[in-house]
């Protein structure tokens, strides 16, 4: 191993970077060194872009005066490659876009840039971001930090593991259904989905365009709120982007949370369908701790029911599978990415079509767009697509309803800690029902953060999800950061640090 | 039973959802952006000024413009549709229920174009398909009709008449030839009063005359088949202008299931009263109602009237001519008369006038004002026309103006009544008749200069003395 990061987080780099401590380009340099010791075994990355981060970390240094007062000057950055970044390739880790170099950046990734951020490379996921493990990518799973021999969850798998093992103190994600909280949990970091509309989707590869959010993986509940600081706001590329006032969310992290209130869907943990084995015995002991934890900082848990939650699976994957199949219809092979070679015996068009989409997707992709087309076809549309979106609007009235009465809802991330690799592939719909308490959020279009709760007795991370209002990302970092103030799970480093 | 789909670009600056430029002929894939190539993470906005454009053609043919209508995705694969699918708007339209003339509209809806596919004009066409997306996302709107129509010639005169409304309106260029004016039509045959026949739809009818042909050739043949004992087909039918049939392109079994759905990256549009209100006030003065006003404001007879709104452009000129202190009936003849003349050798039109309309004005003054006659007008307008000198100019310099005086006149008279003693006798023996040909000497004589009134008055005065 090369140097231990001596202070890992987004806020101690930055005052390093600030106070003169250390260079920009020294902070990239051991940086570097790290992912190239330790990204061999664990497939965080797709591309390390090196020169072009001792670059941009020189020009950093070089007008340091411009530079001092930008909130992320210094500060490595991954980011998922399903994000367009300017000039480098952007794959979703899809065979369909193994060449693909976007020549715009996503508005996100241009705002950390703007913001002093050097972007150090591309992170393995899911391929388009279809998993939750990140075994699902064309170019080889990335492995849990933790345990190698288990997956980082997914799809933005690759971010979580390389800020896991502290590769890179902040990484963004993408969210559709769990896919930045899921994994964040399953390494022990922090994973923030912001309320849809929030950050400006322009440049995401999109899968599933009402659902999509693009959000943080961080060590700390600070450097969440720091990195929210930046990628939020109004976008005009993105007609969805919400006009609503960015606050600074650091701000909101009083460690007070006297008086507030955390809902609790006891009926829903008690007879969810989260898989066959329900959910881990010690991820409910974990949760049950952090909520003890809760109310000592003065907090009052709150039952809450959300009866229509059990549903909101099978209405994800009928929501999601039907937007992917239309938004995965662009990757044709006509104008960009993988083309099938010619074929003498049979150069008609639909034949190109038909051999560059099976060539081109893997197999849950495929899935997902054979699922997606059959819910949107001509007498299956109303049945399922338009039943969906009913379910849909009913799933997010609970969530108002229950947030008449509380601030905030808390339930497990995952219903079980890191699984290991290859354990769920021949099983989708196991791996789809481990999705039931991160897809809700994402159909109500709520802010919901994953923060570290504990770990298993085989020293697996274990992760706390709380949701709250749309916009009111404010209360549950507030409430996350309090709980981290007290218990600090994330100041233990995985093994393979 | 005959309806039409009619696309229409939209006279936007940029495209729909993206800031591209919209103009025509520009080299291929040069107007172009990542959002209109379909490029992975791109979004669409929407382009308001399309919407606004939409909405006046929509309140010109009395729909009622909903204040929410959806954006739809419609799903094809096509190398020119660059996402796999066109942003359109299914069952939330922006606007439905009016009408043209006698034939109701179904709807009016907003969406984007495709590119285009290049099959000839490269090397090696003979294998290759180019595609250019220059088009791809330019607004359109598409309107469609009830089927209230009955014949060819019919389906034909409503287009014609829609054509006129939306280049009136400044919302489409109505240019059949660059494919920013394209129509689709749909027909069926039926026993008089019997029930609704099957249906075919007619593509590519990009002109009045290919939609007529098209027309009674697909109603001819829906009829022979019928005739025939057999029965007609769904099915989407190609119209081949070359050698003059329609050919079945699609059957119904093979038609596309679009799997429309609700476009997620855009919000539902709203279009509240305040705009429609903006819309409608800054909206031009519509065919109908400026032939009614020239007709009471300005005593036209119906038929000028008629004539002179067949264009905004021609409209407004006439107006201008007017404003410019032209007798309304005068600029009218003049309009209708000598400028049509020189715009129709020309094969222009009147957005080119060849005379300014304050030139023209200014003609009729000095024939008004009687310094010139109406034959030495003519004269002076294709002066006008040819030179681009106004008519102060050219009646000076020629030395056209008409003669009144006296004295001159008198000798002119003089000297035919010398030159023609034959007719001056006939005259005086009764045969009043020979007076017009004496009238037409004098004229001659003063190469056409001589006030008329003043020669009849003088010549008469002459002959009886």
């Amino acid at each position: 191993m090369t140097t231990p990061a001596p202070s890992a987080t987004i806020r101690d780099l930055r005052e390093s970077v600030r106070s003169g401590a250390r260079s920009a380009v020294e902070i990239c340099r051991e940086t570097l060194a790290r992912v190239r010791a330790s990204d061999p075994a664990l497939h965080a990355f797709h591309t390390v872009t090196a020169d072009r981060a001792l670059a941009r970390a020189a020009d950093l240094d070089r007008d340091r005066d411009r530079w001092r007062d930008a909130p992320l000057t210094g500060v490595p950055v991954a980011i998922k490659d399903n994000l367009c970044t300017r000039g480098v390739r952007t794959t979703a880790a899809s065979k369909m876009l193994e060449t693909f170099v976007p020549p715009y950046d996503a508005t996100a990734v241009a705002r950390l840039e703007r913001a002093g951020a050097v972007m150090i490379g591309k992170t393995n996921c899911d391929e388009f971001a279809m998993g939750s493990s990140t075994e699902n990518s064309a170019f080889g799973p990335t492995r849990n930090p933790w345990a190698l021999d288990r997956t980082p969850g997914g799809s933005s798998g690759g971010s979580a593991a390389a800020v896991a093992a502290r590769l890179a103190p902040l990484a963004l994600g993408s969210d559709t259904g769990g896919s930045i909280r899921q994994p964040a949990a399953l390494c022990g970091i922090v994973g923030l989905k912001p309320t849809y509309g929030r950050v400006s989707r322009y440049g995401l590869l999109a899968f599933a365009s009402s659902l999509d959010q693009i959000g943080s993986l961080t060590l700390t509940v600070h450097d969440a709120a720091i990195a929210l600081n930046v990628i939020a706001g109004a976008d005009p590329a993105d007609a969805t982007s919400a006009p609503d006032p960015v606050p600074d969310y650091t701000a909101a992290l009083t460690g007070d949370i006297r008086g507030a209130r955390i809902g609790v869907p006891s009926r829903l943990l008690e007879n969810g369908p989260g898989g066959p084995d329900g959910i881990d015995r010690e991820v409910a002991g974990a949760f049950r701790t952090a909520l003890d934890a809760f109310a000592s900082r003065g907090a009052t848990l709150v039952d809450v029911d959300l009866p229509h939650a059990r549903h909101a699976v099978a209405v994800y994957y009928l929501v999601a599978t039907a937007e992917a199949s239309s938004n995965l219809a662009r990757y044709d092979g006509v104008r960009y990415g993988f083309r099938a070679p010619f074929d003498r015996h049979d150069d008609a068009l639909g034949s190109m079509y038909a051999r560059t989409r099976a060539g081109g997707f893997g197999p849950e992709v495929k899935r997902r767009i054979m699922l997606g087309t059959y819910v949107l076809s001509a007498g299956y549309y109303e049945a399922y697509y338009l039943k969906a979106q009913q379910v849909r609007t009913l799933i997010a009235r609970d969530y108002e309803r229950a947030f008449e009465r509380v601030d905030a809802v808390a339930m497990p991330t995952s219903p079980t800690p890191a699984f290991p690799i290859g354990e769920r592939v021949a099983d989708p719909l196991q791996m789809y029902l481990a999705d039931v308490f991160t897809v809700s959020a994402n159909l109500g279009g709520l802010p919901a953060v994953s923060v570290p709760c504990g770990f298993t007795a085989g020293g697996l991370p274990i992760g706390l999800q709380l949701v709250g209002r749309r916009f009111d990302e404010p209360t549950v970092l507030r409430l996350a950061d309090a709980y981290e103030r007290d218990t600090n799970w994330w100041k233990r480093e995985p093994a393979h640090v | 039973m005959i309806g039409l789909e009619i696309h229409a670009h939209l006279l936007t600056a940029s495209k729909i959802f993206c800031g591209c430029g919209t103009s025509f002929g520009a080299p291929p894939n040069t107007c172009v952006c990542p959002v209109c190539l379909g490029l992975p993470g791109a979004l669409p906005v929407l382009n308001h000024a399309a919407v606004d454009l939409a909405i006046r053609a929509a309140l010109a043919l009395g729909c009622t413009v909903h204040e929410t209508s959806v954006f739809a995705r419609k799903h094809y694969f096509y190398p020119d549709l660059a996402k796999g699918y066109q942003i359109s708007q299914y069952d939330c339209p922006l606007a439905t229920g009016g009408a043209l003339a006698a034939t109701r509209i179904h709807r009016v809806h907003l969406e984007e174009d495709a590119g285009k596919s290049l099959h000839d004009g490269f090397p090696d066409s003979d294998r290759k398909t180019y595609v250019d997306f220059n088009r791809s996302g330019v607004p359109l709107i598409e309107i469609v009709t009830e089927p209230d129509l009955r014949s060819a010639s019919d389906a034909a005169g409503f287009f014609s008449r829609l054509r006129s409304m939306l280049v009136w309106l400044g919302v489409n260029d109505g240019n059949m030839e660059e494919g920013s004016l394209r129509c689709d039509a749909n027909v069926s045959v039926r026993r008089a009063g019997g029930a609704l026949g099957t249906k075919a739809e007619i593509k590519n009818l990009n002109s009045f005359r290919f939609l007529q042909k098209a027309l009674e050739y697909e109603i001819e043949r829906q009829i022979g088949v019928l005739k025939g004992g057999g029965r007609v087909t769904q099915e989407t039918r190609l119209w081949d202008a070359a050698s003059g049939v329609t050919a079945s392109m699609r059957s119904k079994e093979e038609a596309h299931d679009y799997r429309y759905f609700p476009e997620p990256d855009l919000p539902p549009l709203v279009v509240d009263a305040a705009r429609l209100g903006s819309i409608r006030a800054a909206m031009p003065e519509l065919p109908e109602a400026r032939r009614a006003r020239f007709i009471a404001q300005h005593a036209l007879p119906e038929y000028d009237a008629g004539q002179l709104v067949e264009s905004r452009a021609l409209a407004d000129y006439y107006e201008h001519v007017v404003r410019a202190g032209a007798p309304a009936k005068a600029a009218s003849n003049w309009i209708m008369g000598e400028l049509a003349r020189v715009l129709k050798d020309r094969g222009a039109d009147i957005t080119a006038p060849p005379v300014s309309a304050a030139a023209l004005a200014g003609l009729i003054a000095l024939v008004e004002q009687g310094r010139i006659s109406g034959s030495i007008a003519k004269h002076v307008f294709d002066t006008m026309v040819a030179s681009g000198r106004t008519s102060d100019d050219i009646v000076q310099a020629e030395d056209l103006a008409q003669i009144d005086d006296e004295p001159r006149l008198v000798a002119l008279i003089g000297d035919v009544l010398a030159a023609h003693p034959g007719p001056v006798a006939q005259y005086r023996e009764g045969k009043t008749a020979t007076f017009g040909f004496l009238v037409g000497q004098v004229m001659r004589a003063s190469a056409g200069k001589a006030n008329p009134t003043r020669v009849n008055e003088l010549l008469r005065r002459a002959l009886e003395a």
